[in-house]
């Protein structure tokens, strides 16, 4: 588990989740779902006149196999999983956009899809129009849809331009009014798809609050992320999808961790490879590096603060006179965040050579204070004790990359203590 | 815990469906993007209306230069020019309708794929729209038919009768066209042909009963035939020949209500089988 930020501990905690004796308000079983993608396919009638009996080819993508779950009224639960993974299959199934081909979905109360923001606005139409189409979309009646029209428009703060067409609201308005749309329906289950990552910060921290202001409603939602800050903000439980099989389902803070170990894992490098970009005088050459994990084992994937054990060894080709060495982090917008030097030393002190063929190794443990993402180590091997003297220089020795949850933009994260009270009394 | 009543509230969900959601939402849903669609049609231009007539007598006014003084087939016909603008009004909420359908479920793709929608409303909704502009169009036939000096008949009050069988077929086209369109895009091509045949092969232009025997057998089994003709002998000609009469046989007379039925079942049951697919189709 991670170690809580002031900044994280700042935010509102989950609460716990409701009464285990809850009643469900999801109940899915065996969920299979196959997609037929063509590969040739006939899409006009002359085709099918010129070749009455070709079948046409399918490539068959199976989206989700025999995923079973359940989800309790009231209960705030999140799907994740990488792009791909059938996350979105599911629960455009769970709002009845497509049909499983097994299995089966019980649902108790009335589920109410946000795939996406302002589906079904129509630009030609003026705001007031807008909200009553979408609202008797979402199941209110015309009467109760033009009802809510003011608390709507009050909520995206667009009281003025009830009367103006769509097309010539700017993106933000637009996000912001649909928005308003969706939290004005009656529904019972909310299946949303990734709808926080819209409109600017303010808006943001409104969605947020309405979000939070949901749950302790006791509102069923089912979120579709791959954002796990909010995952471990809101959800109660999640689950984590993988090429369409349910991989886990529980602790939404063990869905987060589980989830940025998967998706590394699939991107990063082996730590073993080829040394390329050896320059110099080859006088010398890395024959390993990698990093270390806390079980002695190999790794390339850090999780946020836990230290970054270099390893190198390099054997001298030539003679090195006063050996040093040196080593970098770089992050991928090739911003160097930090560098390193050490002298070779033996038992007595710094070693005069190091002879043709005999080897060193280089350790080193580094804070991990790097903000999440992926990097690249350099190194390169100097003489007479003099950083500019390079023999050897591998500027991408390894590559590994740091994951975590935190919320942060920038190289590192850096430890703080952060508060903000109002400050009543001390104007001056 | 008790695990029975836990579950009671549990239902099934059936998946996506063409009316999927409850009757009140999918008449609620109807009605709005009807009247929307509508009032956009006009309200966008500062002739709307006009425009939207303008066509159907434009139309009615160079077939009715061609008629009656080259070919002169309406010579011998009561209130030709009556009969003519009606028919060309008819079958421009037949065509309207359709060939609107058409592309309408592939022209609202982020609907259909993103939302919860029942899908027939999509077709339906258009075909709602035209009936509108068929009630504005048929305010102008109305003066027109007593500037002709067309007697009023209690036969007048049958007139809702031919506008719903025409409806129901324009209904079930629409439904046809618009989820076959999403597998075949070439349906809207062939639609644009066909309708042409359809608009020579009804008793639009010509009256039934100067068609040659060679082909009338083919014109008395489109189901729009017997429509036409029987709204010509409601409305226009109470001397015209009723729509079995026209088919000299209760074979043809029933040929094209079989046509009409098949069509509906056809349509109600393609639109059935496609709709829970459509979202993937897409």
């Amino acid at each position: 588990m991670p170690e809580r930020t002031p900044v994280e501990a700042l935010t509102k905690a989950a609460p716990a989740p409701p009464a285990g004796a809850a009643a469900l308000a999801i109940e899915a079983s065996g969920v299979d779902k196959t997609f037929r993608i063509p590969t040739n396919r006939i899409t006009s009638l002359k085709e099918r006149a010129v070749r009455p009996f070709a079948r046409p080819d399918y490539r068959e993508l199976r989206a989700l196999r025999d995923v079973s779950f359940e989800v309790r009224k009231g209960e705030f639960f999140g799907i994740v999983g990488r792009n791909g993974s059938g996350k979105s299959t599911l629960l455009k199934i769970l709002a009845s956009i497509y049909r499983a081909d097994a299995g089966t979905i019980s649902m108790d109360g009335h589920p109410a899809p946000f795939i996406e923001l302002g589906v079904g606005f129509d630009p030609e139409l003026t705001a007031r129009e807008n909200v009553v189409l979408n609202g008797v979309m979402m199941g209110l009646s015309p009467r109760e849809a033009r009802r809510r029209l003011d608390a709507v428009l009050e909520f995206a703060e667009l009281e003025e331009f009830v009367e103006l067409k769509l097309k010539n609201y700017s993106s933000g308005m637009m996000v912001r009014l649909a928005f308003a749309v969706m939290i004005q329906t009656d529904a019972d289950i909310f299946l949303i798809d990734e709808v926080l990552a819209v409109g600017d910060a303010a808006f943001q921290q409104k969605c947020a609050d309405t979000f939070h202001g949901m749950r302790d409603a006791g509102k069923t939602i089912v979120l579709v992320t791959h954002d796990m800050a909010t995952v471990e903000e809101y959800c109660h439980r999640a689950m984590l999808i993988d090429e369409g099989e349910l991989r886990y389902i529980g602790d939404p803070e063990e869905v987060a961790q589980r989830y940025l170990k998967l998706n590394f894992e699939r991107t990063a490098e082996q730590p073993e490879q080829a040394f390329q970009g050896q320059t110099g005088q080859e006088d010398a050459r890395v024959l390993r590096a990698w990093l270390e994990d806390s079980a002695g084992g190999r790794t390339s994937n850090l999780e946020r603060r836990e230290p970054i054990r270099f390893r190198v060894e390099v054997e001298a080709i030539n003679e090195i006179p006063e050996p040093s060495f040196g080593f970098n982090i770089a992050n991928v917008d090739e911003i160097q965040v930090s560098a390193f030097g050490t002298h070779l030393a033996d038992g007595e002190g710094m070693a005069e050579r190091l002879t043709p063929g005999e080897r060193a190794r280089l350790r080193a443990d580094i804070d991990n204070i790097l903000t999440p993402g992926r990097y690249r180590m350099g190194f390169w091997v100097c003489r007479n004790r003099n950083f500019n003297d390079v023999v050897l220089r591998v500027p991408r020795v390894l590559e590994f990359v740091v994951y975590g949850s935190v919320w942060s933009v920038g190289v590192v994260s850096l430890e703080a203590e952060i508060e903000a009270q109002p400050a009543r009394g001390s104007e001056s | 815990m008790s695990g029975a009543a836990a579950s009671s509230g549990l239902r099934k969900l059936r998946g996506p469906s063409a009316v999927g959601g409850g009757w009140r939402r999918f008449f609620d849903l109807l009605y709005l993007i009807a009247v929307t669609d509508f009032k956009k049609s006009y309200f966008g231009t500062v002739l709307g209306y006009v425009w939207s007539l303008a066509r159907p007598l434009m139309l009615f006014a160079v077939l009715l230069a061609v008629f009656t003084q080259i070919f002169r087939v309406g010579d011998d016909v009561p209130h030709y020019e009556v009969m003519l603008l009606l028919n060309i009004v008819m079958f421009g909420f037949f065509q309207e309708a359709t060939v609107g359908a058409v592309t309408s479920v592939v022209g609202r793709e982020g609907i259909v794929r993103k939302t919860q929608f029942p899908r027939v409303v999509i077709p339906l909704a258009i075909v709602v729209t035209s009936l509108f502009n068929l009630a504005l169009n048929l305010i102008a036939v109305l003066i027109f038919v007593f500037a002709f000096g067309v007697e009023p008949t209690w036969t007048w009050l049958l007139f809702p009768l031919v506008v719903a069988a025409l409806l129901v077929f324009t209904v079930a086209v629409a439904m046809l066209l618009s989820s076959l369109y999403v597998r075949f895009r070439d349906v809207a091509i062939i639609w644009t042909v066909l309708v042409t045949v359809l608009f020579y092969g009804t008793p639009i232009l010509y009256p039934i009963e100067i068609v040659p025997e060679t082909i009338k057998d083919v014109i008395l089994v489109n189901p729009l035939t017997p429509i036409f003709e029987q709204m010509r002998l409601w409305v226009i000609d109470p001397t015209a020949p009723s729509a079995v009469d026209a088919a000299d046989g209760l074979l043809l007379a029933l040929a094209p209500i079989a046509v009409y039925l098949a069509t509906c079942v056809l349509a109600v049951w393609v639109f059935n089988r496609e709709a829970p697919r459509i979202a993937e189709e897409l």
